[in-house]
């Protein structure tokens, strides 16, 4: 008897079960890699001190700290420039939790440290066929290596940190393909805002996603990770793209990924982790190439995308009206045209080497239009260096924008880094929530191209006029 | 986490409504007041930017300011709650809030997950039976974990789904931390195999 054919996910989730799943209790998942920041963990280690615990594997648990710390460099008396009292205190917390316990943390005077989805896979820690969790949702990045990786909440830290392990429920199954050329000026980001507005801001719940088909397989690395990155946006529990030669490639690369006749024998058993021809998965969207446009939000949840000069949709209901009125767009107008006064490049999602190459190919020949703040935030310490031995940072703000040190900065605008009430931002972040980027800010999630675009502009506007029209050379 | 599980069901109150779908959890607590290292004293910046005014004044347009409302422990609340951040500091405001139980037609799945390990109980029913239960939010509601039940006043019955597991911790108190720590020799054995190379 042969067995029957296993999603990559089927295969991933019975390699970690150290105790399956019954209807009276959920699996015991095994878990390879621990993420930790400041901002999800400091309840966590409390929990283990009261119980008088120790982490059980240390070794494969990592911390950094981004969420809350200053992207702007030490003042001259040599003190970073905190947002408040409170979150310098997280920090030294974390730094506390980790001397104490023996994790190895990335902090601020590390020349590798960075956003924890941004520095995972930059070091070699992400690799494929591992279970990843980090007390952040947008943990679904690393699945864009072939790992099952998910966000969990701060108890769930506290019980990896005691055990290795955590209680699931085995999820349901998605394919979305997406086959096809992408048009000049739409990129990976594109990609995923557009199947979002397909499958819709709910569309993903219960399931893990896998993303598949020629689109995505022309992807590098950092452009799957800007796919698997927004999974949680469609409420997905992960997004995943199977393991091939670029994947490898990266992690040949990586300072801390396995060498020599490790890596090989790696590679020989992460070449088998794909689904397997047949594999059926519970929901299957196909996407055609063509069909995507440079593609932002136009509401305050991810699920309202739509291309940039396509007519913003008649509301279908009360709170599309308030995210209407709350965002200013008009029903029947295309996003297109509407003034800017803040551009944010950066955040887990769009935050890597590649995306501030994407900036500075458009900052290279303008400059950003007047009244418009523009703030370019190198996700990690590695990538900035690479950034700026390109000379990019040089780019960026002879155009006029800010280069700043690596952060979530205006992602989540804890670290002081806001949009002032009521003003507009194009954002090459992830959530485009009422005051996620500060209270009454308006956000409009794009990719770098199309944010970039739009400081130049001083409007939203659609980058494909870059390879159209006379305005390149204008 | 032990704390407040066990306690307060089944549970008797009208309810709160927010009507609003797709309610994240950027709205039930902003990022800027994650900076705590605790996990008690979220309630006052539950849903702080609908609630507080920018000169700190109430909004009196908002449910949970309104003196009717004042001591009710269930949120009926439009579809797809609790969508966006893993943060448990969700669960954690709408607990020191006061709620004991949020109904939906579509409840996001970490915010579940971290709700039922706060003893907030995640209701989910279908979207005309929450809609009906908004026109009538006065209705003093029983929630009743052991039969997996919400009752109206009028005797309507309505039976939600809940995880065998998670209602054995609501209803006994059991941790999720504990439960592991008990398993630990198929750990130890889950490593001994998988990673001896
Ligand atoms: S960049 Fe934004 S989404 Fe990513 S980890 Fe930081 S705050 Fe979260």
């Amino acid at each position: 008897m042969t067995a029957s054919p296993k999603t990559l996910f089927d295969k991933l989730w019975d390699a970690h079960v150290v105790i399956p799943e019954t209807e009276a209790a959920p699996a015991v998942l095994y878990i390879d890699l621990h993420l930790i920041h400041e901002v999800t963990s400091p309840q966590a280690f409390t929990e283990l001190r009261a119980r008088g615990l120790k982490p059980r594997r240390p070794d494969r648990t990592k911390a950094t700290m981004d969420h809350s710390t200053p992207t702007l460099p030490a003042g001259p008396d040599g003190r970073l420039p905190y947002a408040s009292e409170a979150s310098e205190k997280q920090v030294a917390t974390l730094a506390r939790n980790c001397a104490e316990f023996g994790i190895e943390l990335f902090d601020m005077s590390s020349d590798q440290r960075g956003i924890v989805h941004v520095i995972a896979p930059e070091q070699g820690f992400t690799l494929p066929g591992m279970t990843i969790v980090c007390g952040d949702s947008h943990t679904s990045t690393h699945g864009a290596f072939g790992s099952l990786a998910f966000g969990i909440g701060t108890s769930e830290v506290g019980n990896v940190l005691a055990t290795q392990c955590l209680l699931q429920r085995r999820a349901k199954t998605m394919s979305i393909t997406v086959d096809g050329a992408l048009a000049p000026g739409v990129g990976a980001k594109d990609v995923i805002l557009h199947a979002i507005g397909v499958i819709g801001v709910n569309g993903g719940t219960g399931h893990v996603i896998e993303y598949r088909g020629s689109t995505i397989e022309a992807m590098d690395m950092e452009q799957r990770m800007t796919l698997c990155n927004m999974s949680i946006e469609a409420g997905a529990r992960a997004g995943m793209v199977a393991p091939d030669e670029v994947t490898f490639d990266w992690i040949a690369r990586t300072p801390r990924g396995p060498k020599g006749a490790d890596f090989d024998a790696a590679v020989a058993h992460w070449r088998t982790l794909r689904s397997d021809e047949g594999a059926r998965f519970d929901v299957e969207v196909h996407i055609d190439a063509a069909d995507i446009r440079p593609t932002l939000t136009w509401g305050t949840h991810p699920g309202t995308a739509i291309g940039v000069d396509v007519p913003v949709p008649a509301p279908v209901d009360a709170a599309e009206r308030k995210g209407q009125d709350y965002m200013r767009v008009v029903a029947g107008q295309p996003l297109a045209g509407m003034p800017v006064d803040v551009v944010f490049v950066g955040s887990c999602t769009n935050g890597r080497l590649r995306d501030m190459r994407e900036v500075a190919d458009v900052l290279r020949a303008h400059r950003v239009a007047p009244g418009v703040r523009m703030l370019v935030v190198p996700g990690s310490e590695i990538v900035k260096r690479e950034a700026e031995a390109e000379g990019i940072d040089a780019i960026v703000r002879a155009a006029g924008a800010e280069w700043r040190e690596p952060g979530c900065s205006m992602c989540i605008a804890m670290n002081g880094d806001l949009v002032a009430p009521g003003q507009l931002a194009v954002s090459t972040s992830n959530r485009n929530f009422e005051g996620r980027q500060g209270p009454g800010a308006r956000t409009l999630l794009a990719s770098p191209t199309t944010a970039a675009w739009a400081a130049v502009r001083g409007v939203v506007a659609d980058p494909r006029e870059r390879f159209s029209d006379h305005r390149e050379v204008a | 986490m032990t704390a407040s599980n066990a306690s307060g069901f089944p549970v008797r109150s009208a309810s709160v409504v927010l009507a609003q779908t797709n309610i994240d959890t950027d709205q039930i607590i902003p990022a800027r007041f994650l900076s705590t290292t605790e996990r008690r004293g979220l309630g006052q910046h539950a849903f702080n930017d609908w609630r507080w005014r920018e000169d700190g004044s109430a909004n009196p347009d908002f449910a949970f300011n309104q003196p009717h409302n004042a001591g009710r422990s269930v949120l009926l609340a439009g579809r797809n709650f609790g969508c966006g951040s893993s943060r448990e500091h969700a669960p954690w405001s709408l607990r020191d809030l006061g709620l004991q139980v949020v109904v939906s037609s579509e409840i996001a799945d970490i915010f579940r997950g971290n709700a039922l390990k706060n003893g907030l109980l995640p209701v989910v029913l279908p979207e005309a039976v929450v809609q009906d239960l908004m026109t009538r939010p006065d209705d003093v509601l029983t929630v009743d974990i052991e039969a997996r039940e919400l009752r109206t006043p009028d005797g309507t019955v309505h039976t939600f789904p809940l995880d065998a597991f998670a209602r054995t911790c609501l209803l006994e108190g059991v941790d999720e931390m504990g439960y592991l720590l008990a398993r630990s020799a198929g750990i130890q054995h889950y490593e001994d195999t998988h990673h001896a190379r």
